[in-house]
This record gives structure tokens, sequence and C-alpha cells, in this order.
């Protein structure tokens, strides 16, 4: 039972990344109705960043704060840089460019830090809270970091003038536009959080699977899989999604086909999804005039 | 089968009739044959290699260029066919040639079992599920149950084919012949697909599905047939991959693989099926400035042919949208539009030139409205 209980956490707390990593992937779909598949090549480079940060002996929360805050301007810089050239393209040519963005970030990464693992800290303690048994303190901290950021996300559009902004400029840019709302920079700003939000997956999830140019692939399949299953167009679906992935995947893996075809597990999620309930668990239904 | 006036322009685009393929395909042979008694045979390991990229670049243009799906998971069948290559040579001691009709079949029915469901799904989604695909097939390559057949982590070793018949020529001569002659062979069938009646059929459900429908093509069956086509032309390469090195492993076909397809694709030019062995001679070569890259900037330098592939990509889609094919062919119609114009020919036979000689684009209108 004990080892049950510990799959099901430590499910939970991969799942607290993947739901960060798919909140951030509906940040970009809200504003663009767009899959970024160069999300997690962007989470892996800002947490190499940090690591470079702590590895200067920057305090660990200095240097997670510095790390969210570049992010953010990487992200709005490559929407207006790149991906604003695009905004009327057909949807091949932008999945090209993502990819493209897989290859240039990738290989800039690995020009500069080289290839081998790294190891990340956590800013966790090494032993369990309250000594309980079942949960160690960076699986509890996860969730409690899935938790903080689900609520800043959340006050942030529901309170901020900036936070309507954005979401009546994905609402409805031709109506935004006319009331004086910027939507272009609405756009970039989007993209500037989820590179944000994509930071702190990262940084959350390097510690467990150490760090390497190629750590977020198979973990941005995992959030895809929980945004997909959550809904894409609900951030609290996707959050959803991903936590019940995370679990999902861990037991299966663990009691039915191994951790190796975990993945295969998450593919599966995906097809069988997007087949029964594209909208998701919890997303809308979109219907468009043909 | 009548046509509706709104699609008539796109199907005139299509390459129906090609002039002069017959010289196309002789040059290609002749050059080939050239290459083959002059190139050593490291270079003609490269060539040959070409020449598979080039089959599987086919493969992916069938289904990206004229039915305009999204695949990021070509490799996945790539690595089928593969594999399935290997464990035919290795474990049941198939010779080789007869693995290429074997993997043909078996991935035509994979793919179409793949597309059959995923094809539902439109433009981004397909392209995510392929995605997933592509992340995925290196772990069920690694599968510990599969260990007897494929060999875990070390691959698989096989056998390279052997010259039959005392022929005059060595090892690597003759397995770029061989490599040369399937791609040619594929390069016909492509051609022949999308002048007939199944081309047609998926380039009128690229570029506009309903039409297509009411004109009574049945969508699912034709997308999940181009699926399947392309996923046999990346077993045949696959197959031939496996014959021409000798060994397969789970690191030769991880989602980058895929990624450098799609890149070769875009490259060469999207439904431009000559253009593919642009593509393949850009994603064979490229990785090797590699090694002149490491030269100047250190060992880890070794990576910055993914930055040249990235920025090369993005400066592809801002300034030749339809690949180097695409802007050799606009070269070729600019030069005879100066040409017509020194001499003053009517101007009224232009346009009918320059549309017909148009690359089919990726189209949009299926996904523009979702």
């Amino acid at each position: 039972m004990t080892a049950f209980l510990n799959q099901c956490f430590s499910g939970l707390a991969m799942g607290g990344i993947f739901a960060i990593l798919a909140l951030s992937l509906v940040m970009i779909f809200q504003a663009t109705a767009l899959l970024n598949f160069a999300q997690g090549e962007m989470a892996m480079a800002s947490t190499y960043l940090a690591w470079q940060l702590i590895q200067h002996r920057v305090p660990y929360w200095l240097a997670f704060f510095l790390t969210v805050i570049l992010s953010f301007a990487a992200g709005v810089l490559i929407e207006r840089l790149i991906i604003r050239r695009f905004a009327s393209a057909p949807v091949l040519t932008v999945v090209i460019v993502f990819i493209a963005l897989v290859f240039i970030i990738d290989s800039v990464v690995g020009w500069i830090f080289g290839y081998q693992l790294q190891e990340f800290p956590s800013p966790f303690p090494d032993h369990n809270w309250f000594n309980n048994p079942l949960v160690s303190s960076h699986q509890s901290g996860i969730l409690l970091v899935t938790l903080i950021v689900m609520a800043v996300v959340w006050a942030f559009f529901r309170f901020t003038t900036l936070g309507l902004a954005m979401r009546a400029a994905a609402q409805n840019p031709a109506s935004s536009r006319l009331v004086g709302i910027k939507v272009g920079w609405m756009l970039a700003l989007g993209w500037g959080l989820a590179a944000a939000i994509g930071s702190i997956a990262g940084m959350m999830a390097a510690p467990l699977v150490y760090l390497d140019p190629s750590m977020m692939s198979s973990l941005l399949l995992y959030g895809f899989a929980g945004a997909v299953l959550g809904g894409i167009n609900n951030p609290w679906g996707a959050v959803l999604g991903g936590l019940i992935v995370g679990v999902s995947v861990n037991l299966v893996g663990a009691y039915l086909v191994g951790t190796q075809l975990q993945l295969a597990v998450a593919l599966t999620m995906i097809i069988g999804v997007l087949l029964v309930r594209p909208s998701g668990l919890f997303g809308r239904t979109i219907v468009t005039r043909v | 089968m009548s046509v509706p006036a709104g699609i008539k322009p796109d199907i005139a685009r299509l390459p129906r009739r090609m002039p002069g393929r017959a010289p196309a395909f002789a040059a290609a042979l002749i050059i080939g044959l050239l290459l083959a008694f002059s190139a050593s045979g490291y270079h003609l390991f490269q060539y040959a290699q070409v020449l598979i990229y080039m089959i599987a670049l086919i493969g992916l243009n069938l289904l990206t260029g004229f039915n305009g799906s999204i695949s990021l998971g070509h490799g996945a069948f790539f690595a089928i066919g593969g594999y399935g290559a290997a464990i035919l040579m290795a474990h049941l001691s198939v010779p080789w040639w007869l693995t290429l009709p074997i993997m043909a079949g078996l991935c035509f029915i994979a793919g179409f079992g793949f597309g059959m469901p995923a094809l539902r799904l439109e433009g981004l989604y397909l392209a995510l599920a392929t995605f997933a695909l592509a992340i995925t097939m290196p772990g069920i390559l690694n599968y510990k149950r599969f260990d007897a057949f494929t060999g875990g982590t070390s691959g698989l070793q096989v056998d390279k084919p052997k010259v039959p018949l005392h022929l005059p020529i060595n090892q690597d001569q003759f397995l770029f012949l061989c490599c040369l002659a399937a791609a040619l062979v594929m390069l016909f069938i492509a051609q022949n697909l999308v002048s007939g009646r199944v081309g047609r059929a998926m380039v009128a459900l690229r570029d506009h599905p309903v039409a297509a429908q009411t004109m009574g093509i049945n969508s699912a069956m034709v997308k999940a047939t181009c699926f399947g086509i392309a996923a046999l032309y990346a077993g045949v390469a696959g197959a031939l991959d496996a014959a021409l090195v000798g060994f397969v492993a789970p690191d030769s076909y991880s989602v980058f693989l895929s990624l450098s397809l799609l890149v070769g694709m875009v490259v060469g030019g999207l439904g431009s099926l000559w253009g593919m062995l642009a593509g393949a001679i850009f994603i064979e070569f490229v990785p090797n400035l590699a090694d002149s890259f490491s030269d100047m900037f250190g060992e880890s330098a070794k990576a910055l042919p993914w930055a040249v592939y990235g920025v090369f990509l993005i400066a592809i889609l801002l300034l030749a949208p339809h690949g180097i094919a695409g802007a050799l062919r606009r070269l070729v119609t600019s030069v005879r539009d100066m040409m017509a114009k020194a001499s003053s020919r009517p101007a009224t036979e232009l346009p009918a030139i320059s549309v017909g000689n148009q690359p089919a684009e990726p189209n949009h209108r299926t996904t523009q409205g979702s």
C-alpha cells in the first residue's frame, strides 16, 4: 500500500510539472491558436540559464526569479522577431517555424553548455517535510509551486487590466483593437508568459531528470497530453489534465507496462482523447463555419 | 468526372503530363553511373544515403505537399522499415532485396492503420499526434521485452549485401546502384500517382475538402491511403538504409530524424518530387559541416549544423516558400519572361505559363477556418 501511495505521489509531483508545462502551452494556444512545439526547448534553455546563475553563486530563489523574468523577455522577443512574420501563414509553415526554433535552441544550448548531464539543485530541504514517509520535499514542493503558479496566473487574468486586455485580445481581436488594445503586443505578452511559466516547469523538473539539452522532449509530450486531455483552450483543465497524466502514466508504467513504455501511454492518451473528445475533458467545443 | 469551376486552377497546377520526363530520368541514370565509377567508396556511401533520403522525402511530400497533411513522425516509419528489414535479415535470414517489398507492404499497413484514426485530426492536431509517435519510437525500439528481436539499446548488426553474379563492381558501387534504381523507380511511381486519379483526389482534398467530398471523394480513405503510401516510401527507405549501413540502433531513429526529413522536404520544395533530391542532398551534407564547425569553434560546436538547419528553414520559409525547386522554377520562369519580353511576344501568354509552372503550394484553406 505504501508503495502504491508512493507511486501516486511521485506521479502527482511529475504531474505538477506536466501541468505547468501544459499551462504554458495553453497560454500560447489561447493567444494564437497554435501548439508550440518549441515550448520544451525554450524551457530547457531557461533552465540552463538558471543553472548558470546558480553556478555563479547566485542564491537559488534569486536565480529562479531572474530566470523567470529573462525567460519572459526572451519569449516576447521570439514572438516579435520571428513568429510575428508568420502570423497569416498556413499551419504547416508555422509548425515548421517551431521545428526550426527547436533546432536552433537545442544546438545553441548544446554549443554553449555541452551535452553532458548536469545536476540541478532543488530548493527544497533534503528530508521529507513533517517526516512523512510518502512524499519527498521536492515532490511536495513541486505541487506547492504548481498551485502558486496557478493562483498567480488566475489572479493576473482575473484582477489586472492587462490580464483582461489579453483575454479580450485572444477572444475577439477585432473588437479589442477598436477599444484601443494593442493586440499584437498582447500576443507577444502571451508568448512571454508562456516562456516564463515554461521556465518554472524546467527548473522544477531538472532536479529529477538532470539537466541535458534533450531533457524536455519527453516532458513536452506529457505536457501536450495533459493540455489535450484537459482541453487545450482551458487553463484549469490543462492543469488538471497534467496532474491526471502524471499519476496515470506513473501507475501504468509501474504496474502494467514498465517505465520504458510510459511515452507510449502518453501517445495513446493524446490520440485517444483527440479521437473521442477532441475538445478534452473541460474544453469548449468550437464550431467553425465552412 | 466533371470539375467544379472553383478547383479547376489547382488541378491545372498539377504536373500532369510531364514533358521531358524520359530525358530527366536518362540524365539521372547517366550521372548516377558516372558517379558510381568515379567516386570513392565513402562518397558513394554518402550518395547512396542521399538517394535513400530522397525516397523517404518523396513519400513525405506526397503526404504533405500533395495531400496537405502534416507529419512530424515520418522517421517512425523509416525506423519500422529499418528494424523490420534488419530483423528479417538477422533472425530469419531473408535475402536483403526481399526485405524491400516486405517492408513496403508492412509499412503501408502500419501507415494506413495509424493514418485511419489520426487523419480525422486536422492540421495542428495531426502534427501533434505524429510528433508524439516520433518521440515515442526510440522507447518502443528499446523496450526490454523486444530485446530478443531488436537487440535493445545496442541495436542489431546485419551483413551487408554481397555483389551477386560475380559482377565486376565492388560492394559500395553495387549498393549505390541499387539505391539509384530504387530511387528512380519510386520517383517514377510517385509521378504517375500524382498525375493520376488518386493524385487529383489528394490535391482536391488538400485544396478544398468540402468540395472534394461533395464530388464523392472518400476523404478518410484517400487520406489514410496517402498516409500509408508515405509510410511505404519511408519503409523502403528505412530497409535500404539498414542494408546500406549494416546496422540499426534506436539512437539512429530519434525524433531528429523525423524533423530533419521535414526540413529536407521544405528545403527541397513542397509539391516538387525532383526537388526532393535537393532536399536529400541538404540533409545529408549539412551535418557534414559539423567537422569544419568543430574545428573552428571547438568540440561542442558539433551541434551547430542544427542551428544552421533552423536558420535555413526560417530563411527559406521567408524568402523561398517553395523551396529550392520553387526558386529554380521561378528563376526559369522569370528568365523565360524576360526572353519573351525581349522578343516582344504577346504578353497574354505569360500568365498562363507562370500559373502552369507554379509548384503546388501547401494549402491552408483546410486549416484557416479552424
